[in-house]
């Protein structure tokens, strides 16, 4: 079995599954925004159970619009504020303390390798880096599974991506994801599970893995995921001391289908308005004059993505034509990213560091557009209007791209830039 | 179960942000909902459903966000079902719990016509197209979702399942 039938067969009590099957299984850890929370909280009253099946294995989360950009969100945060007390979750992120949902779920050690876990948001699949089956589902599922702790689910078939070869410079796990969904196709691997394989997996950091994890949902994916391995336990001996079991793919695991990534050939890549599948290398679309840049979500807002930003950005300054705005993804990834000196670095650059939010990634506030405008964006998708209005375009990029078309004022290849 | 009602088709990728735009989802009322549905690709879709229709798509019908705002929207706006030639699946699983019923249908696009007249029989999955007389075969529900569907919704049925969500 590979990865994803492994973890499912576990969850669901059973020694083997094969794709198409649809099993029960329990859910290990399941997680609610103030977006799709409120709604689950509503359907869970009705349902009429007192309390949630297992209290420390809820996380709650204020991520999209924090602090509240209008009264009706402030109501959606009393909300939650309230759920939580009245439930005593322990693991409730309040405005100040998390971050985005996705980047608090991993960082704060709640995804194990080998888990089960469910959020409602579509970028759930997100924890697959760290070897956990995750997906996303809606409001209404999630109070399902307040109420039993469990869920039904039909065991994907799984696409198994095989990297191999040395990043070239300044080409990442963005530039990779882009050209994986490019191939795909936006509805490529709707119902399946995407596999991360191959000699170069080992050279992919967590924050990278879960990049790759993060965008597979871009292609219709129901998870993305990575076998644990060195990396994937290094890191998560820092973050919990959580039992778990480690799961990986067999040698001689199925797949439907493969797609091989050679890194020697790849270089950085961008997704074209207005569909995330419109991917083409970056040279394509170099002098793309811009008017936005952004840096950060549960795609590209970890501390990787602002240091290598941060090399673009030193000593230079941002295209009068241009603003740039950088919004970690997490409290903690603010916290490291002050500490290393790199607001100093994008501050003197002229650009704007905001909290830790999904803001600007959905067209929630801190930084829309206006009709006409084009965004070179480090976020995870380009759908008409998503960044504000329905007449601007957004371009999808590595945190590199975007740094150094920040500098440039219009889309730049970072791989024919010299460092700083 | 059979729905029937008339064809209001869109294409390839409908994806939630069009469905239903961000900035509406703090907005907890269904009926507040629906009064943006489809807004983002087609600003007459809330005139032309109110009176109850089938909305048919091509292929990834619902990409994009978990918002379970974007079925709810549609559902009460006047749709009543929602048949395409493929979907994504949280939106797809998203319809089923809050109760409207989806067909997913290869041959959907190339079938059927905006305005189309469609009788649709869900335990059987097939669909009349009443205009050109054709049949038209869909992928049959599982039992146990025609059953979430019959009861109005994931929460309904829990109810009566006395908490449970599938006989084990
Ligand atoms: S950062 Fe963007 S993609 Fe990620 S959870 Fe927030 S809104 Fe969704």
């Amino acid at each position: 079995m590979n990865i994803a039938e492994k973890i499912l067969a576990f969850a669901s009590g059973k020694d083997e599954v094969k794709p198409g099957e649809i099993i029960d299984a329990k859910v290990d850890m399941a997680m609610v925004n103030e977006i799709t929370g409120p709604l689950a909280i509503q359907a869970f009253k009705e349902i009429g159970t007192p309390k949630v099946w297992d209290r420390n294995r809820v996380v709650m989360v204020l991520d999209h619009q924090v602090p509240a950009d209008s009264v009706k969100s402030a109501e959606l945060h009393k909300i939650m504020r309230a759920f939580a007390k009245e439930q005593e979750i322990p693991f409730f992120y309040d405005v100040g303390y998390g971050g985005v949902c996705h980047q608090v779920m991993v960082e704060k050690g709640h995804v194990c390798p080998g888990e089960l876990v469910v959020g409602a948001d579509s970028h759930t699949c997100t924890y697959g880096a760290v070897g956990a089956f995750a997906t996303g589902i809606g409001s209404t599922e999630m109070a399902g599974v307040f109420a039993t702790g469990t869920i039904w689910l039909k065991v994907p078939s799984t696409i198994k991506v095989n990297i191999t070869g040395k990043f070239q410079r300044f080409v990442t796990p963005k530039d990779v994801i882009l050209y994986v969904i490019g191939k795909v196709g936006a509805d490529g691997a709707n119902y399946r599970a995407v596999e991360f394989t191959g000699p170069s997996i080992g050279n992919v950091s967590v924050s990278g893995r879960m990049t790759l994890c993060n965008m597979t949902v871009e292609m219709g994916a129901k998870t993305g995921l990575i076998s644990p391995d060195k990396v994937t336990l290094e890191y998560i001996k820092d973050v919990t001391d959580k039992q778990f079991k480690i799961l990986a793919s067999d040698e001689n695991a199925s797949y439907e289908r493969e797609v091989e990534v050679n890194l020697e050939k790849l270089g950085p890549q961008v997704a074209c308005p207005h569909s995330v599948d419109n991917v083409k290398p970056v040279k394509d679309v170099e002098g793309t004059q811009i008017d936005q840049a952004f840096i950060g979500s549960c795609t590209n807002g970890r501390l990787e993505d602002l240091e290598l930003a941060a090399k673009f950005l030193y000593g230079k300054k941002i295209a009068k034509n241009v603003r740039l705005i950088i919004s970690p993804a997490s409290q903690d990834v603010y916290m490291q990213a002050l500490k290393r000196g790199l607001f100093e670095v994008f501050l003197k650059a002229g650009a704007l560091v905001c909290n830790p939010t999904c803001g600007a990634c959905f067209g929630g506030h801190m930084g829309l557009l206006a009709p006409g405008e084009v965004c070179v964006s480090a976020s995870n998708r380009n759908f008409i209007g998503r960044m504000g209005s329905p007449e601007a375009k957004v371009y999808l990029a590595s945190p590199a791209t975007v740094a150094a078309s920040a500098v440039a004022g219009k889309i730049v290849d970072p791989s024919t830039l010299g460092e700083a | 179960m059979k729905v029937s009602g008339k064809a209001v088709v869109y294409g390839d990728d409908v994806n939630t942000d069009v469905i239903i735009p961000s900035k509406f989802l703090t907005l907890l009322d269904p009926t507040e909902l629906s009064k943006h549905a489809m807004e983002g690709i087609d600003p007459k879709f809330v005139e032309k459903a109110k009176n109850g229709v089938v909305l048919v798509a091509a292929k990834n019908f619902g990409c994009g966000s978990s918002r379970e705002q974007a079925p709810l929207a549609l559902k009460y706006a006047g749709v009543k079902c929602v048949v395409a030639d493929s979907f994504a699946r949280i939106f797809y699983r998203n319809a089923i719990n809050i109760g409207l019923p989806v067909l997913e249908c290869p041959d959907a696009s190339s079938q059927i016509e905006e305005g189309d007249l469609l009788s649709i029989n869900l335990d059987e999955g097939l669909i009349v197209n009443e205009t050109n007389k054709r049949v038209i075969k869909a992928t049959k529900l599982p039992g146990f979702i025609l059953e979430i569907l019959q009861d109005g919704g994931l929460i309904a049925h829990i109810k009566k399942k006395g908490g449970k969500i599938r006989d084990l």
